[in-house]
């Protein structure tokens, strides 16, 4: 293997973590735009994502096509009972204390799972079986670009929602001013619901794409919330496409860092860029520190 | 420190102090040995939460720090226990300096974020760092305290050197809340921008707590070492930041005597938790949850108002009985 293919197989591989990251940071982005919480069991709802998926198709012996919109509905549900019974009643409370509501749920998501599907990590075959891809000698699994596609669909999808229809125009309006918004006839409750459990649905694409390629377990949800996000942060929180593409920075970064300096500090530089971005540009790389100081958060 | 205070303070000293005549159970003195090591990290979280409006998650780092600072001082560059243990301090201290003075300058909870994240490097750093700290299996070998040949191993002894400190520390932190700088965090708490109004440094004042609160653990980390003798990173991971996290809800923030109680409760729990194995993580997240939603200011409160409904019940019927006859 020469050098080139070398470093191109390790980009490919970032690339396809960083997607990953950069689904889990535009989750963070949805909901923080919305209520301007720090949904801290957001990597549960991939875990979710993953392993409900495995049940229904490896379990159930479900076809693809009809297990993988059950997953999203079954993560979605979750995600619109997780704000009815725990966000919801406590509405009128401090930021702090919705903050640790959702670190709480962390954990119960976490247990339940255990409780359900146990400690072994489980793995789904790809969604297309074929032979790997060879580009410039650089190795690449079908899958590979199943996460990737998916990646870019969403953020695709995403932005169209967010710039041309009314409910996302409507819930971008709830971001800058919940008071004026609902002044206009946003109903402002609802547009939080909605973005639980759009942020729950969207954990769970992560979650069904990525199963195939790293298997999940239970106790997955913290490491790929942290990595998420430090992307939604890299990328400045609250804008969704700078998530993505800080997601593909760090992924990159670290299976760069796997190669050629030591795996054990692979899970060092999404938290050192974490703490450096905070230092020296805590509005991200695509925010603008005007548009920051009228925030809430 | 205030007059409200000096009562329960001199009734939790006696009962303290009687505690180990009655009981002689190394069991029983060791959980309270933990459940004074928790506390003192917890008086110092709840001071960053009640008085500051911030969360740390990772506090279980700067606990970690004290612990490694005593155990590879002592162990592997000959420190005496004394220097070692003031050594974590600093570097506790400084750290959280380093973490706090640029984030607390941000508005919202930047610092919790902020925290995760060097928490989890500094866990990283006791995995990778061989050499020093012994990675994944841990570092072993750790003295006793020793002054002057009065050895502080397990037991009595070492349970009246944690509860010392731990009081002296609570008095401490009592005094910092009823002092100017208390009286400033409170104003902070109130309204950032009233209290800048006011001619409060605000972000000056949140990275002092924050920096206290860090001293605090460590100082507790270095006790942990000491009395267990061996310390390796699982100790001082996420799940222990959230643990305290836990203690400080449970108690409820913002009051230092829930800060005890919240310690003490979910120190023990555990021991009961034992029955339901590795699914203990299922039963913290109902009781966090529960308590969220059910008490948010914590048990103390809640247990507070719900003693003072009761009593109101009673004089209420005792009227009525009384109007009655």
């Amino acid at each position: 293997m020469t050098r080139f293919s070398e470093i191109l197989q390790f980009l490919f591989s970032g690339l396809t973590v960083g997607s990953i990251y950069g689904m889990v940071g535009l989750g963070f982005t949805i909901i923080y735009n919305a209520t301007a919480i720090i949904n801290l069991a957001q990597g549960e709802f991939v875990m979710l994502g993953g392993l409900i998926m495995f049940s229904l198709t490896a379990g159930a012996k479900l076809p693809l096509y009809v297990g993988f919109p059950l997953t999203i509905l079954s993560v979605t549900t979750v995600g619109v009972l997780f704000e009815r019974f725990a966000i919801h009643p406590l509405r009128n409370a401090s930021l702090l204390t919705l903050i640790i509501v959702t670190l709480a749920a962390s954990i119960l998501f976490r247990g339940i799972a255990m409780f359900i599907w146990g400690k072994d990590p489980y793995a789904l075959p790809p969604f297309i079986s074929g032979s790997p891809v060879i580009i410039g000698g650089a190795v690449i699994i079908p899958q590979a670009f199943w996460v990737l596609g998916t990646a870019v669909t969403i953020v695709i999808l995403m932005s169209f929602f967010f710039s041309k229809t009314i409910v996302g125009k409507a819930m971008s309006a709830c971001s800058f001013n919940p008071m004026a918004a609902s002044l206009m006839g946003i109903n402002v409750r609802k547009m939080i619901l909605l973005s639980f459990a759009l942020s729950a649905a969207l954990g769970a694409v992560a979650g069904v794409v990525i199963t195939p390629i790293s298997l999940m377990e239970y106790d997955r949800g913290p490491v790929l919330a942290v990595k998420g996000f430090c992307a939604a942060v890299l990328g400045g929180l609250g804008i969704g496409y700078g998530a993505v593409i800080a997601g593909f920075m760090i992924g990159i970064l670290e299976s760069f860092t796997t190669a050629f300096i030591h795996s054990g500090f692979k899970d060092a530089v999404a938290l050192f860029i974490l703490l450096f971005i905070l230092c020296f540009k805590p509005s991200g790389i695509f925010g603008s520190e005007e548009v920051g100081k009228i925030k809430k958060f | 420190m205030g007059k409200e205070n000096s009562k329960p303070l001199a009734i939790l000293i006696i009962c303290l102090g009687i505690f180990p005549i009655f009981v002689r159970s190394d069991y029983y003195l060791s959980i309270m040995i933990f459940i004074g090591i928790n506390s003192i990290i917890v008086m110092g979280l709840s001071l960053l939460m009640g008085y500051a409006g911030q969360i740390s998650l990772g506090h279980a780092a700067f606990f970690g720090i004290g612990a490694y600072c005593s155990g590879v001082l002592t162990v592997k560059f000959g420190f005496s226990v004394l220097s070692a243990f003031l050594s974590g301090i600093l570097l506790s201290g400084v750290m959280a300096m380093a973490v706090a003075v640029p984030t607390l300058r941000l508005k919202g909870h930047y610092l919790a974020v902020a925290t995760l994240g060097f928490g989890e490097i500094i866990y990283i750093v006791f995995n990778e760092f061989l050499d020093i700290t012994g990675g994944p299996s841990g570092l072993s070998g750790i003295p006793y305290i020793d002054f002057w040949g009065y050895a502080f191993k397990e037991g009595i002894r070492y349970f009246c050197l944690v509860w010392g400190i731990a009081i002296l520390l609570f008095i401490f932190a009592l005094n910092v809340i009823h002092s100017r700088v208390g009286r400033a965090l409170r104003a902070i708490h109130g309204s950032d921008v009233a209290a800048a109004a006011m001619g409060v440094n605000v972000s000056w004042f949140k990275v002092q707590v924050f920096a206290l609160s860090a001293i605090y653990a460590s100082v507790a980390g270095s006790l942990y070492a000491h009395f267990v003798t061996f310390i390796s990173p699982p100790t001082f991971g996420l799940f222990v930041s959230i643990l305290l996290l836990m203690m400080v809800v449970v108690g409820g923030g913002g009051s230092l005597w829930g800060a005890l109680l919240g310690a003490g409760i979910v120190t023990i729990l555990p021991e009961y938790l034992r029955p339901f194995k590795d699914f203990d993580v299922l039963v913290y997240g109902i009781i966090l949850m529960v308590i969220l939603l059910f008490m948010p200011e914590g048990l103390l409160k809640g247990l507070t108002v719900l003693l003072k409904w009761i009593r109101g019940k009673i004089a209420s019927r005792q009227t009525v009985i009384g109007q009655g006859a």
